[in-house]
């Protein structure tokens, strides 16, 4: 093989070697190395300290409950989008609002909520209308179960935008065949398309997941004190200069960050490998 | 007969559910960014003057550059390599495509923490500038941009196409520039307008860079003017919908026009 046409992909792999692969690396290493800069697991054993645990545990159920939510909610709304006919307009509306909801930044969907059941919000004031309570009682949102609805905000379109595909190949006739074969609609939901559609779904909720674990943007405006979850204590490692070595710890955190989202991608693309043999 | 009846029923119930679930943030922004604050009174105050602030104009510019200049990356890099990848080097297919979607299992946070000494290099070549984000964000962008472009070329028969300029005697720029990319002109679109959004909604790199960005002025603003921040949230969410509908008018051509 001669090297020329190879050559021609030189500035992307350059590219992406400066900037995607040497931080990765760099992560890899300093999670790895000692004040010192020799090689030392004392900032990965400082993981299993109790605040950064706690901060995972935390994560992890953010990420698993907002998923799970979102990825059952999210495969309803695509079960109602794709049985309306791809002309309407609910379904126009339905993608194009999912789209702008699950890809567009986290800050203003954070504002949103705050605006929603914040001090002072919408639903808050109407709630104390309601219930005749002070407004006092709205602390909530800025915390776990604040933080998973706010997930599920953004989770919801992602799986319908994810979800759908596999839905819409689901194909009519296999229903007919059911049906010829004197199969109730009972029996072909749970004997034909819903075995079907588990791959799909189990591998959009693991997607869900890793979403809402690697999420930063709307934890960090809605909690602007404090390290409750991972990615938030990444934060307060980057930018507090309080405690000495607290930079370098960051190191560890993001790489536990990339072992965790790594390993539930890789699940991922498993799963997907096994949908598109029926469903594309 | 009655099943389908119920169903169609609970269909719509469950419809304005979601319905009520979605837009019920959007008029709480509304609501909050026409109110005066402690009163009941209605105000437009805080839309009157979101363009007077210059703190905010300037984050604004920065944010609608850092966006343009995100595409031009984008489009640079990534539209000759898939190109060239498809007509000369395919064996390569598989890891330039595992390397675009890398970026979806390394999260953007893990990026900024490891990414010190590389932007100590970029500040020390080109000055300390919000613009320098750009790299970042090409980064970022690539999953999104390279499924568009994905679709887009595998609709089309770009070796058939490069083989017939190249008999013509076409140079391998002409090629690329003047004979595939107006033939993936929508996919180059699509790949454009999601990086737009993306880029004008980012706020982890900005904001741990302490890079003033449209986002990270809408929570700095969220202490000191809420009903103003409220409405900043509100105009940029509808913009980016709008741009997100473009897309979707764009993506429904291709589909209709033809294509495997």
């Amino acid at each position: 093989m001669r090297p020329g046409p190879v050559l021609g992909l030189l500035p992307f792999l350059v590219f992406i070697g400066i900037f995607l692969l040497v931080p990765t690396v760099t992560v890899v290493i300093g999670a790895f190395q000692g004040d010192d800069g020799g090689f030392s697991l004392d900032r990965v054993r400082a993981l299993t300290e109790e605040t950064p645990m706690r901060a995972l545990r935390e994560s992890l159920l953010l990420s698993l409950s907002s998923a799970a939510v979102g990825s059952v909610l999210g495969a309803l709304l695509a079960y109602l989008v794709v049985t309306a006919p791809p002309t309407s307009v609910m379904r126009r509306a339905v993608t194009a609002v999912c789209g702008v909801l699950a890809q567009f930044g986290g800050v203003t969907l954070a504002f949103a909520w705050m605006a929603t059941l914040g001090f002072g919000g919408l639903l808050t004031n109407l709630l104390a209308d309601v219930l005749g309570r002070d407004d006092a009682g709205s602390a909530w949102l800025y915390e776990l179960p604040g933080l998973v609805l706010v997930y599920t905000y953004f989770q919801i379109p992602l799986m319908v935008i994810v979800f759908l595909p596999a839905l819409e190949g689901l194909r009519p006739q296999w229903r007919e065949a059911a049906v010829n074969l004197g199969a109730s609609t009972r029996q072909y939901w749970f004997q034909v398309a819903l075995p079907l559609l588990r791959p799909a779904f189990l591998g959009s909720a693991l997607l869900l997941f890793a979403n809402a674990f690697a999420a930063y943007a709307t934890a960090a405006a809605l909690v602007s004190q404090g390290a409750p979850i991972t990615p938030l204590l990444i934060r307060s490692a980057l930018t507090s200069e309080i405690v000495l070595g607290q930079a370098n710890f960051g190191y560890a955190l993001a790489l536990e960050m990339v072992v965790v989202v790594a390993i539930v991608m890789a699940l991922y693309a498993w799963l997907l490998k096994r949908t598109s043999r029926w469903l594309s | 007969m009655t099943g389908s009846t119920t169903w169609r029923v609970l269909r719509w119930v469950l419809l304005l559910a979601f319905g009520l679930f979605f837009l019920l943030p959007l008029a709480a922004l509304l609501d909050f960014s026409t109110k005066v604050p402690g009163t009941g009174e209605r105000t437009g105050e805080a839309w009157r003057t979101l363009l007077d602030d210059p703190t905010l104009t300037e984050a604004i510019t920065t944010s609608v550059l850092l966006a343009l200049l995100t595409v031009v990356g984008m489009v640079v890099l990534l539209v000759p390599t898939m190109i060239w990848v498809r007509l000369r080097v395919p064996r390569a297919s598989r890891l330039v495509e595992f390397l675009c979607l890398l970026p979806l299992t390394i999260p953007a946070l893990v990026i900024v923490v490891g990414i010190k000494n590389v932007y100590a290099w970029v500040h020390y070549f080109m000055g300390d500038s919000a613009l320098t984000l750009t790299f970042v964000y090409v980064v970022l962008v690539l999953p999104y941009a390279y499924r568009s472009l994905d679709a887009a070329l595998s609709s089309i028969d770009a070796v058939t196409l490069a083989e017939a300029a190249r008999s013509l005697g076409a140079s391998w720029l002409t090629v690329i520039v003047r004979v595939i990319t107006p033939n993936i002109w929508t996919g180059v679109l699509g790949a454009a307008f999601i990086s737009v959004a993306l880029v004008l909604g980012e706020y982890t790199v900005a904001s741990l860079q302490n890079y003033e960005t449209l986002p990270v002025v809408i929570v700095l603003l969220g202490k000191s003017d809420a009903p103003q921040s409220m409405a900043l949230s509100l105009a940029s969410i509808l913009f980016a919908a709008v741009l997100l509908v473009l897309l979707s008018f764009l993506d429904r051509r291709r589909r209709t026009s033809g294509g495997k």
